[in-house]
C-alpha cells in the first residue's frame, strides 16, 4: 500500500496493544486441545472431556417446564407479544421495577432469607465480567490496588485490571489451613503492597470460592470485614456462586455478617453477583452489582448504560425469578443434583488415591494432585499438567493458573456434561492414576538402583539419561488464561 | 451521612468526576416531563416528550412478524428445545447465525452496495457500549477525537468519561447547512496541534443526530482523506442508516472507502438496531472494524457488554427473513416520512422553518427569529419557556454543542398521531403568540421611541429625565438569565 504505515502498534491505544486481557498464556493450550478434539461419545470417543468449564447444565429440564407453563413471561409468545414493544423501547438504565425486585427477593432466598436485598438498590451490569469491572472503575484510579486471595478464579486479571489500569495484589492462602483466608495473610499482602509503594484500595473476594468450592465460615467474613474496616479500604465480594451450595455449611452473604456489626462502614461493602452459575444461564449476560454505599450505586448504575440486561431478557427473568415455588423448588433440586455429581466424583477418585479439598459448593472441585508430580514445583505442575491434557484427554485447570501458591493442585468442573460422560472421565482419571503410581514407583526403583550401583565409579554418570526425563524442561512462568 | 468526605476520597477520580454528564441544568427538561407527563386524557396539560429519539411507529410489523414464527423464540413451545444450549452460550464471538444475519441487515440498509463480514461483527452494549469500546481500543487516556457539531449529546460520556479521552468539537455552521468541510477540520485539527493535544482520529454520525442529514459522498470521500493524510481514525456512527425516509439515499463509510485508496486500518464503524429496529432494550450494538487488531481487541473487550444470547437468536432469525426486513425497511421509512411531513408542513405554516432533513427521528428546528437575543444564554431562556410555558421537553441546540444559538431538535417519532396534533398545535399557538408579542414589543418600542424624541427636545431642560420610566419596559432589564454551565449534557439518547 502506498500509504506510509506507522508501526500499527503505535495506532491502537496501550489497553489494545498489551496482555492485560490474559487471552497469551500458555494455558490456553488446554483450550485448543479441546477445540480441535472435543469428546463425544459416538462420534469421537477419544477426544478430550472439557472439564475446565465451569458451567451449571444440570437443572435445565426444570426451567424449561417452567417457561411451557409460563407463556407470558416471555414477549414473543401469543401470551405475552402485546407487551414486545414496551419492553422493547424499554432502556432505562434503573431496569425494569418488577426484575429488580425478582432479583432482590432471588438474592434474599439465596442467602437463606437471612437478609432483604433492597430492590432499589440492584444496578444492571453485562455478566460478573461487567460487574467486576464496573466496580473497579468506582472505587480505584488507575495504578491502585486491590488485594486477592488466592487461588483465584484467572479472569479477575482481565476483569479487574485491563481497561482500568489497576494491580492486584495476591494474598497467598495455604493448603495447610484448606487456603483459608488469614488475618495474618491479609496483613501480610497489605503490608508488602505498601512496601512497593502501591495505594490498596480494597480487597476481592469470591465466596463460594472458585476454584476452591469452598463456602467462608462467619469468623472469616467477619475478620475480613473487620479487616477493611481498619484500613478503610473496600471489600468486595463476589458472591455468584452463592446458589451452587450443596451441603454444609451454608452460605454467609456479607449482607448478613455486616447486620451484625455496628463498627462496620457500609460505604466500605460491595456485592457482585450473576445468574449465570446459580442458574446456568451464562449467555443471558445477567450482572448485579449491590453496593451499601450510595455513591457507588450512582455511580455504577450511570455505568450500567455501557452494559445493561436485554430488556427482553429482564423481563422473561422478573417471571421465573417470582415464582416463589419454582424458586423454592429449583433451588433444593439444585442442589442435589451438584451435590450427588460432586459426590460421584471425589468418591471416584478417593478410590485411587487422589484427595480433594473438602468443598461445599461451586461447579468444580480442587483436586490435590500433589502425590503425583515428579518434582513438587511448579515446573512439575505443568508436566502433570501437559500429560493429563494431551494424553489422558482431560482439559482440567492447574493451580498455578489461579495464581495458587502451592504446586500440585488442579480444578476439575462436573457439572458441565451428562452422566455418561461422567463416568468416561472418572475412568480415565482412574486409570492415569494407577498407571502414574506404577510408572513412579518403577522409576523410583530404577533410579535408586542406578544411582547406588553407580555412585563409586564416576559422577559423571549420575546423569543417565533415564533420569533426564522431559518433565526436567521448564516452560514458560505460569501466566494464565481461563474462560471461566 | 457522616462518611459524605472521607466517602470521596473512597472513591475514584472517574467516580467523583462530571464526565457522566447527568449533573447538567438540561436535566430540567426532563425533571419536567417526568413530574408530568403528557396523556391525553389523564393528563393532557403535561409535557409532551419531544426530546427522546425514539422508533416505535413499526412495531405492528415486528409483532405480526413474531406471531407468525415461533421459532424465534426459545420460549416457545416451537423454540424450547433451543433454550439450553442458547441459554449456556456465552462466546464472545457470537452465534454464527446472529452475525450473518446482522451483516446481511447491515449490507441492506446500505443499500446492498457493500457486504459485510459476519466474522467482522463485534457484539457490544448498545451504541453506548460500542462507541467506548472503539474509543478505549483506539487512544489513551489524554488523546483527543475530533466530533464535529452538533453532535449526540451522549457522546461527552460515552467517548470520555471511563476513557479519559478529550472531544475537540469541529464546529459547522448553519450557512452552509452545517456541512463538515475539510477547512473545518483541518482548522480544528491544527488548533489542537498547537494546543498540544493528540488527535487520534475523528468520530461522525452518519446519519446525523441532531441534524436528521445524511453525509454526500464527497463529503464522506473528504473526510476519509483526511483522515489518510493525518493517519488517524475515522469512526463512523451509522445508528441512523436505515431511517433515511427520502433521498439521497444512505452511503455507508464502507462504500466510499470501495473506490479509494485509503488505509483501511483506519476505519471504524459503530451500529445498532436501537433505532432504525426501534429496539434500545434489546442492547444490540455492532462494532465493525476494517483493523484485525482492533476488531480483535474490541471482541475481547465485548465480554463486557455481549447481547444476551436470548435475543441474539431471536433477531437471528427475524434479520435473515429478507421479506419481512425488506418490507419493513420499506414500510418504516414510509412512516418516517409522513410524519417528519406533517410537523414541517405544520411549522412552516406558521413561519418556523427546519434545516432540510431526511433522515432520523427528529428535526432540526430554527428558532433563531423568537430569541430575544442571538445568544445562548437567550437560547435557554427560550427553551425554559418552552418546557414550562408550552410544555414541550425538546432539546436546545447548545446541548449539542452547537455554535449557534436558536435550534432546536425536536423529535417526532415517539408518540401517536393525535399527541403529534396536540404537540404541532402548541408550537403553532406559542409562535403566533410570540409573533403578536414581537409585533406588540415592536409597536411599543416604537412608541417609546416617539416618545423619546419629544423628551429629547427636553434636553436641554432636564437630564434626570433622560430615563423616563417608559423607556425601562420589561425587555431592557435583564432577566434573571439562567447561566448555563458549560453544557456538558445528559440526554438518554
Amino acid at each position: 500500500m502506498e500509504f506510509k504505515r506507522k508501526n500499527k502498534t503505535q495506532l491502537l491505544s496501550k489497553i489494545a496493544t498489551n496482555d492485560r486481557h490474559g487471552e497469551n498464556s500458555p494455558y490456553f493450550d488446554g483450550w485448543k486441545a479441546y477445540d480441535n478434539n472435543p469428546f463425544h461419545p459416538t462420534q469421537n470417543p477419544n477426544g478430550v472431556i472439557q472439564m475446565g468449564l465451569a458451567e451449571n447444565k444440570l437443572c435445565f429440564d426444570l426451567i424449561k417446564k417452567w417457561i411451557m407453563e409460563n407463556p407470558d413471561a416471555s414477549i414473543c409468545t401469543a401470551g405475552g407479544v402485546d407487551k414486545f414493544k414496551d419492553v422493547a423501547i424499554f432502556q432505562d438504565y434503573h431496569g425494569l421495577k418488577e426484575f429488580r425486585e425478582a432479583i432482590a427477593k432471588f438474592m434474599g432466598r439465596v442467602g437463606g432469607n437471612k437478609v432483604i436485598f433492597d430492590a432499589n438498590r440492584i444496578v444492571m451490569s453485562s455478566g460478573a465480567t461487567g460487574a467486576n469491572e464496573t466496580i473497579m472503575f468506582c472505587l480505584a484510579d488507575p495504578g491502585d490496588t486491590f488485594l486477592v486471595p488466592s487461588p483465584y478464579y484467572p479472569e479477575f486479571a482481565r476483569d479487574l485490571r485491563w481497561r482500568t489500569g489497576l494491580e492486584i495484589v495476591p494474598v497467598d492462602c495455604k493448603s495447610s489451613n484448606n487456603f483459608r483466608i488469614t488475618r495474618a495473610a491479609m496483613e501480610d499482602a497489605y503490608e508488602k503492597a505498601q512496601k512497593w509503594n502501591l495505594n490498596v484500595k480494597g480487597i476481592i473476594i469470591a465466596n463460594p470460592s472458585n476454584p476452591l468450592g469452598t463456602t467462608l465460615d462467619i469468623a472469616t467474613m467477619r475478620s475480613l470485614v473487620a479487616f477493611v474496616n481498619e484500613k478503610n479500604i473496600h471489600l468486595v465480594c463476589d458472591e455468584i456462586y452463592a446458589a451452587t451450595v450443596f451441603d454444609s455449611p451454608r452460605f454467609v452473604s456479607v449482607a448478613e455478617v455486616i447486620q451484625d456489626m455496628d463498627c462496620c462502614n457500609r460505604d466500605l461493602i460491595h456485592i457482585v453477583y450473576s445468574l449465570s452459575k446459580d442458574m446456568g444461564i451464562p449467555g443471558f449476560r445477567v450482572g448485579i452489582v449491590y453496593s451499601f454505599n450510595d455513591d457507588v450505586m450512582l455511580c455504577a448504575r450511570k455505568m450500567s448504560s455501557f452494559g445493561l440486561v436485554s430488556s427482553q431478557t429482564q423481563y422473561l427473568l422478573a417471571s421465573m425469578l417470582s415464582d416463589d415455588g419454582f424458586v423454592g423448588n429449583f433451588l433444593r433440586e439444585s442442589s442435589k443434583r451438584l451435590a450427588k455429581r460432586h459426590y460421584v466424583f471425589t468418591k471416584g477418585l478417593e478410590q485411587v488415591g487422589i484427595s480433594c479439598l473438602t468443598s461445599n459448593a461451586g461447579l468444580f472441585f480442587w483436586m490435590d494432585m500433589r502425590p503425583l508430580l515428579k518434582e513438587q514445583s511448579f515446573e512439575g505442575e505443568i508436566e502433570l499438567w501437559r500429560v493429563i491434557l494431551n494424553e489422558v484427554k482431560l482439559n482440567v485447570s492447574p493451580g498455578s493458573s489461579f495464581q495458587c501458591f502451592e504446586p500440585g493442585w488442579f480444578r476439575v468442573c462436573f457439572a458441565n456434561m451428562d452422566d455418561e460422560t461422567v463416568e468416561v472421565a472418572l475412568n480415565r482419571i482412574r486409570a492415569f492414576v494407577l498407571d502414574r503410581e506404577n510408572q513412579e514407583s518403577n522409576r523410583s526403583k530404577l533410579c535408586w538402583r542406578k544411582k547406588h550401583v553407580r555412585l563409586s565409579s564416576s559422577s559423571t554418570r549420575l546423569y543417565d539419561e533415564t533420569i533426564m526425563s522431559p518433565c526436567m524442561i521448564s516452560p514458560h512462568s505460569p501466566l494464565v488464561r481461563a474462560k471461566t | 451521612m457522616e462518611f459524605t468526605r472521607k466517602n470521596r476520597q473512597l472513591l475514584s477520580r472517574i467516580a467523583t468526576n462530571d464526565r457522566h454528564g447527568e449533573n447538567s441544568p438540561y436535566f430540567d427538561g426532563w425533571k419536567a416531563y417526568d413530574s408530568s407527563p403528557f396523556h391525553p386524557i389523564h393528563n393532557p396539560d403535561g409535557v409532551i416528550q419531544m426530546g427522546l429519539a425514539e422508533n416505535p411507529l413499526s412495531f405492528d410489523l415486528i409483532e405480526k412478524w413474531i406471531r407468525e414464527n415461533p421459532d424465534a423464540s426459545i420460549c416457545t413451545a416451537e423454540g424450547l428445545d433451543k433454550f439450553k444450549h442458547i441459554a449456556i452460550y456465552q462466546d464472545y464471538h457470537g452465534l454464527r447465525e446472529f452475525r450473518e444475519a446482522v451483516a446481511k441487515f447491515m449490507g441492506r440498509v446500505g443499500g446492498n452496495r457493500v457486504t459485510f463480514d459476519p466474522n467482522s461483527i463485534v457484539m457490544s452494549g448498545g451504541a453506548t457500549g460500542a462507541n467506548e469500546t472503539v474509543i478505549f481500543c483506539l487512544a489513551d487516556p489524554g488523546d483527543a477525537f475530533l466530533v464535529p457539531s452538533p453532535y449526540y449529546a451522549g457522546f461527552a460520556r460515552d467517548l470520555r468519561w471511563r476513557t479519559g479521552v478529550e472531544i475537540v468539537p469541529v464546529h459547522c455552521k448553519s450557512s452552509n447547512n452545517f456541512r463538515i468541510t475539510r477547512a473545518a477540520l483541518e482548522e480544528a485539527y491544527e488548533k489542537a496541534q498547537r494546543s498540544n493535544i493528540n488527535i487520534k482520529g475523528v468520530i461522525i454520525t452518519n446519519p446525523s443526530n441532531p441534524l436528521g442529514t445524511v453525509l454526500d459522498k464527497e463529503t464522506l470521500r473528504s473526510i476519509v482523506s483526511f483522515v489518510t493524510d493525518k493517519n488517524i481514525h475515522l469512526v463512523s456512527d451509522e445508528i441512523y442508516a436505515a431511517t433515511v425516509f427520502s433521498s439521497p439515499r444512505f452511503i455507508s463509510v464502507a462504500e466510499v472507502m470501495q473506490d479509494m485508496d485509503c488505509n483501511r486500518d483506519l476505519i471504524h464503524i459503530v451500529y445498532s438496531l436501537s433505532k432504525d429496529m426501534g429496539f434500545p432494550g434489546f442492547r444490540v450494538g455492532i462494532v465493525y472494524s476494517f483493523n484485525d487488531d482492533v476488531t480483535n481487541c474490541a471482541r475481547k473487550m465485548s465480554s463486557f457488554g455481549l447481547v444476551s444470547s436470548q435475543t441474539q437468536f431471536l433477531l437471528a432469525s427475524m434479520l435473515s427473513d429478507d421479506e419481512f426486513v425488506g418490507n419493513f425497511l420499506r414500510e418504516s421509512s414510509k412512516r418516517l416520512a409522513k410524519r417528519h411531513h406533517v410537523f414541517t408542513k405544520g411549522l412552516e405554516e406558521v413561519g418556523i422553518s427546519t434545516i432540510k432533513s431526511n433522515a432520523g427521528l427528529f428535526f432540526w428546528m430554527d428558532m433563531r427569529q423568537l430569541l430575544k437575543e442571538q445568544t445562548t444564554k437567550a437560547e435557554t431562556e427560550l427553551w425554559r419557556v418552552i418546557i414550562n410555558k408550552v410544555k414541550l421537553n425538546v432539546s436546545p441546540g447548545s446541548s449539542f454543542q452547537c455554535s449557534e444559538p436558536g435550534w432546536f431538535r425536536v423529535c417526532f417519532a415517539n408518540m401517536d398521531d393525535k399527541t403529534v396534533e396536540v404537540a404541532l398545535d402548541r408550537i403553532r399557538e406559542f409562535v403566533l403568540q410570540g409573533k403578536e408579542e414581537t409585533k406588540l414589543e415592536a409597536d411599543k418600542s416604537q412608541a417609546q421611541a416617539q416618545r423619546w424624541r419629544k423628551q429629547n427636545l427636553r434636553l436641554s431642560f432636564s437630564s434626570s429625565r433622560l430615563y423616563d420610566e417608559s423607556l425601562m419596559s420589561p425587555h431592557m432589564i435583564s432577566p434573571h438569565s439562567p447561566i448555563p454551565h458549560s453544557p456538558l449534557v445528559r440526554a438518554r439518547t
